[in-house]
């Protein structure tokens, strides 16, 4: 069975619904503990939501140092598919897997709603059960979570197709060119705002086509990762 | 005992949304004569013998790559803080 490992660093709080996301989509979840330099062999990591360090010095600041983040690192570089949701694309932009950086929400309040996204590159390890254009919704809520590169970097990942995700109808935080999320160029390091993990199983995720609660639309991310690892 | 201080600001293109808030409670209790603000950080790093000029290029490397991220923040300063008693 494939497994997918989720990192703990104290201050994350979505471990537990990412590790009941890898197993709806069928994989193992595997916990990954900040402290242990060691992957167990996984076949794909999931850097979980949360305020790891309490977002201390700068949210993933710390986190970046912590022994798994060097392995996490190297394995990315060999391709290793590594998904970064909320906290977890800030540890990956402080780590330098993805360019960028997240600054406070323009308008300084926390967000917590049902955000719509186009999916719009199909080709990552982590997007390609949706179809090109696909619009999803899934939870947002942050409080840092304005995306921000420079215009020469901005210009680069349009370019190169590595606006994976954009804001819909509403851009909820400033971000720049309503961007939600990004890959690195290979596409097996994907990091995002939103959380597909808190849109997973019927009863439990955002208002969908068939009623109140009703959106999954979260739960490809996780069959995408399957797919890509197997072929 | 040495102290160094290193400042650390938001860029200059990147809108600071904290001090754009802090900016406007200014104006709001009358300190009319504030344009604008812009928020930062200052690091104190404690230094048990004197700030040599290594020290002080340690604290500058450290400010580049640790304290600040450059992507959204400048190192605007790192200075031996002289009020520190010997």
């Amino acid at each position: 069975m494939t497994r997918i490992g989720v990192v703990t660093f104290p201050g994350t709080l979505d471990d537990r619904d990412a590790a009941r996301a890898v197993r709806l989509a069928g994989a193992e979840p595997v916990a990954l503990w900040h402290a242990d330099a060691d992957l167990h062999g996984v076949d794909a990591v999931v850097l979980p939501g949360g305020f790891s360090y309490g977002d201390y010095l700068r949210a993933g600041a710390i986190s970046r140092f912590a022994p798994v983040m060097t392995e996490i690192v190297d394995a990315a570089h060999g391709g290793l598919p590594v998904l970064g949701i909320c906290n977890g694309f800030q540890v990956l932009t402080e780590a330098h897997l993805l360019p960028g950086s997240m600054i406070k929400n323009d308008h300084l309040h926390f967000v917590c709603r049902e955000q719509v996204l186009s999916v719009d590159n199909v080709d990552t390890a982590w997007t390609r059960d949706y179809t090109l254009g696909e619009r999803i919704t899934i939870p947002l809520k942050n409080q840092d979570g304005q995306y921000v590169a420079d215009e020469r970097t901005l210009d680069e990942l349009e370019g190169e197709g590595r606006v994976v995700f954009r804001y819909q109808d509403h851009n909820p935080n400033g971000s720049r060119r309503g961007i939600a999320g990004i890959s690195n160029a290979r596409g097996n390091v994907v990091g995002l705002m939103p959380h597909p993990e808190h849109a997973v199983e019927a009863g439990f995720g955002p208002d969908g086509a068939k009623g109140p609660r009703s959106g999954t639309d979260g739960l490809r991310f996780f069959t995408s990762v399957l797919h890509a690892l197997v072929g | 005992m040495g102290r160094v201080v290193v400042d650390v600001m938001p860029k200059p293109e990147i809108l600071d949304p904290q001090g754009k808030a802090v900016a406007a409670a200014l104006s709001r209790l009358g300190f009319g004569q504030f344009a604008g603000v812009r928020q930062g950080k200052r690091f104190e790093l404690e230094v048990d013998g004197d700030v040599t000029d290594e020290v002080l290029a340690a604290a500058r490397e450290a400010g580049e790559q640790v304290l600040s991220n450059p992507v959204i923040e400048d190192v605007v300063a790192v200075y031996a803080d002289e009020q520190v008693p010997a």
